[in-house]
Order: structure tokens, then sequence, then C-alpha cells
């Protein structure tokens, strides 16, 4: 097998043009997604803030303004081919991307350095960057906008073998009714399960980077996931937290193996604007 | 149904009179001039009053606005303007409602205190959609920096705003739609 030769700023120019796309232009599973919830929704108050919703993605969109002012932080999954060799650092060019995409595009700039000092990067770097080795001569990028509204009612838990899967819904039903209204419902809810303390926070990150219309391949966990789903839209908390069914717009479950002794879950919040896009290059 | 509320046109700054005949649940059309302040503005406004010095704008009466929004485009005031998480600003809060502020919009829930002030001093608590800045910007006609110019975003603005559409979440009675609106849905759809 030969090695391909990939100048990074192929990487950098993709990155540039998803950032602006990501922060004006909602996904399609998502709003697809949301409009189901309008149809399913007999409140009028739910209904109003759910036709809003879907207004405010064509005014985004028709615009080219920011869904939400709150452009987030950028997640990055990047994949990389065996069979790539890199000409320039790939991590730079992301990063360059975001610097490039969030000025040109008249994003917020919401990063600080240091998590005590808090001072603003200034152009929205660094992007969390997770690498991970493929078979093959590609060079992958997934990307999450990640607003912190919902990030910040994201929570993980080391649960006990013995709480088996009763302890875990129990603690995802908890932590979403708990982000309530704070966290900008309906929600896309990715859940991790398994894995070790740090793996199981990523196991719930690529679970949200997921499209909606996509099940875990897993019979077992594509049914958790699906009731999950309805018992998550029976808390009432509704579009904003007015009361609805509308609570979540989907519920991913990402797990990996792990160790006798634990069970390792963690539940990351996604709110409706729940912006990712995937190039493969 | 789940709504009880009506739609209210209201301008602001208002009075308290005016802020009692507000009811949780009610769909309320803004126009006027309200602040926009969020978490390093509160920092900087509480320790000026404390201080004893004059605020750069008058509180009495005014309606906050937590939100930080995007960079405006050529021809716009603002760009993308949707409501931030209220709770960071509950420590800060009982303090200026003392000071007479009279509106605060954001979203999410907030804190006991904050609601027993609201209560005693007739206080009201709206919430702007989540996730709905492209929206909400059409509504903001005029957008100046009135103090704090290095917090970037979270400066001090003035706006004027017209038919800016907000929902009654706490009233000065204390009633929250955060609550009663998820209970109604309950007691109605108990399959
Ligand atoms: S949680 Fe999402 S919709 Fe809400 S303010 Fe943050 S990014 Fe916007």
């Amino acid at each position: 097998m030969s090695v391909r030769e990939f100048d990074v700023s192929v990487l950098r120019d993709t990155v540039e043009e998803m950032c602006g796309r990501l922060a004006c232009q909602l996904p399609g599973d998502i709003r697809r997604a949301v409009e189901q919830t309008l149809e399913r929704e007999d409140g009028l108050t739910a209904r109003e803030v759910l036709e809003d919703l879907l207004l405010n993605y064509d005014i985004a969109a028709k615009d080219h303004i920011p869904i939400c002012q709150d452009t987030g932080m950028i997640v990055a999954f990047l994949d990389v081919g065996l069979d790539v060799h890199f000409t320039g650092d790939p991590y730079e060019a992301i990063h360059e991307g975001v610097r490039r995409g969030y000025s040109k595009h008249l994003l917020r700039m919401s990063v600080v350095k240091d998590p005590l000092r808090r001072v603003n990067t200034g152009d929205n770097t660094p992007a969390m960057v997770t690498t991970r080795l493929i078979p093959g001569d590609r060079v992958a990028v997934t990307l999450l906008a990640k607003g912190f509204g919902s990030e910040n009612m994201s929570r993980l838990a080391m649960l006990v073998p013995a709480d088996g899967e009763e302890g875990v819904r129990r603690f995802v039903i908890d932590t979403v009714a708990h982000a309530g209204p704070n966290a900008c419902p309906p929600f896309v809810v990715g859940i991790g399960i398994g894995g070790t303390f740090d793996q199981v926070a990523l196991a719930a990150k690529r679970a949200l980077a997921r499209p909606l219309t996509e099940s875990n391949p897993d019979a077992y966990y594509a049914e958790m996931e699906r009731s999950l789903f309805e018992e998550i839209n029976r808390l009432g908390v509704g579009p904003q937290g007015f009361g609805g069914r509308g609570t979540a717009l989907g519920v991913a479950i990402e797990v990996l193996p792990t160790h006798i002794a634990g069970l390792p879950v963690a539940v990351n919040i996604n709110c409706h604007v729940a912006r990712h896009y995937r190039e493969v290059l | 149904m789940a709504r009880q509320g009506k739609t209210i046109r209201l301008e602001a700054p208002f009075s308290e009179e005016k802020a009692r005949e507000l009811k949780s649940g009610d769909r309320v059309l803004l126009r006027g001039t309200v602040y926009t302040l969020r978490d390093a503005g509160h920092k900087r406004l509480v320790e000026l009053l404390k201080r004893g010095e004059e605020p750069p704008f008058p509180i009495k009466d005014a309606v906050l606005y937590y939100v930080g929004p995007s960079p405006a485009k050529a021809g716009r005031p603002l760009g993308s303007a949707g409501p931030t998480t209220s709770y960071r600003m509950d420590p800060y809060t009982p303090y200026l409602i003392q000071r007479g502020l009279r509106g605060m919009i954001g979203k999410g829930r907030r804190g006991v205190d904050v609601i027993d002030s609201m209560k005693q001093h007739g206080a009201v608590y709206f919430a702007a959609i989540g996730g709905a800045g492209a929206l909400i910007s059409e509504t903001i006609r005029a957008a100046e920096i009135v103090a704090w110019e290095d917090l970037g975003t979270e400066a001090l603005r003035r706006l004027t705003v017209v038919d800016m559409p907000v929902t009654v979440v706490v009233d000065t009675e204390g009633r929250n739609l955060y609550e009663e609106g998820p209970a109604a849905w309950l007691s109605e759809h108990h399959d």
C-alpha cells in the first residue's frame, strides 16, 4: 500500500468552512426531529416555542447569522488513515481553520485560555481534538460546535455493576430532569456506558456526533435508546421547560468494555442547536 | 390546555404596578429599552454599587437581558442574541432587585433568594427562547455600548427592542412556569 501525501491546508480550509456551516445551518437530522416533535405536541405554548425554533433556523440560514449566539467550542474527532502522511501539522491546521472560520463568519469567541484565570483567546481556539487511527488513506473530520448551557448540565457517575441497566436509566433520567429548562430543551442526549472514567465521557460525546437517523448497531442498545427516548418524553419538561412532550429530540448510546468492578456512565446533554457535521477527505 | 397566559404588549422600563399585573405563563411582546449584562458585568456593577458609586444606567424599573451577542454584520445593530442561562447571575440579583431592578430576561431556573426578593419588591423574570438568537436579533433595532467595552460580548449595552417575544416564567407572586407548565402537562397526559 502506498502512502498518501496529505497537505494539511485541505483540512484547515475544510474546518474553516464547516465552522460557518455549523453556526448558521442546523443539520437536517436535527431539524427533522424538531419538526416531528412539533407534530406530536398538543399544547399551545409548546407548539409556539417549536414554531419559533423552526423560524429561527430559517432566518439563520437565510441571513447567514448564527442560530444561537453561543457558537460553542469546537470538538473535533479526527480519524486518520494509517496510509496517510501529513505535510504539516494537522492539529495546527484544525486550530487555524477554527481561527479563520470564527472570524470570517462573525461568530462569538467563547474560549478562555485558562480555566481559572479566564482570559479569552480571542479566536475561539483551541479546538478539543481527539484522534483515532483507522485503516486506509482517508482523513475524516467530525466537528461539533458545543454550547455550554447544555454542556454545564452534563454529568458522569461511577456506578457499580449491581446498579445494572436500571441504575443507568435512573441516572440518565435524573440528569435530563435536572438539566430541564437550563439547557435549552428539546435535547439530544448522548450517553456513554462502560470504559474508564476518561473514556466514558468521550463515548458520550461521540454519541452526540452520531446522526439521529442512526441507532446503536446492537439491538439491545437500540431498544434502550428507544425506550429512554419515550421515558424522557414523559417527563413533561417540554420545549424550553414550559411543559410539553418534546423534551428529547433523540437519544444515542455508545458503549465500551469495562472492568469487572465498575459501571461508568456519562450523560452529555446537547441543546436543540445540536451542531454536528462530518467530512471525509 | 397547558397555557393559561395571554399575549401582552409591554413597554420597558416599567413600574412595580405594571409588574404586578403580569402572570406566569403570559406571553409578552416587549418594546423600549433593555440593558444587556451577564457574568462579568454583574460582578462589576455590584462592586461599583457597593463602593457607593453611580451606576452607568438607571437601575430603577430597568429590565436586564442576560445575553452575550455574536458580532454584528454590517448594517445590523447586533448579531445573534438569545438568552444565556440565568442562574449564574443569582448571587448578584437580589442586591439589584433591592435597588429597583424590575425585570430580567434569561433562560433556566432561578434560586430561592432571587424569587423571594422578586416577590418582596415586585420584579418579574422572563424567558426568551434559548437557541433562537437569529429570531430575537430581528427585534433589536438599536444597540449601543454604555460601559465596560473591554468585556467584549459581555459589555453593558443599551438595546432598543420592538416586539421582542418573551414569556413570564416567575411572576411577582412567585408562581413559576418551569414548575406549573410541566405539572399541567403531566396531569393532562397521565397515560
Ligand atoms: S445551550 Fe445551546 S441553544 Fe442554549 S444558549 Fe447554549 S448553545 Fe444556545
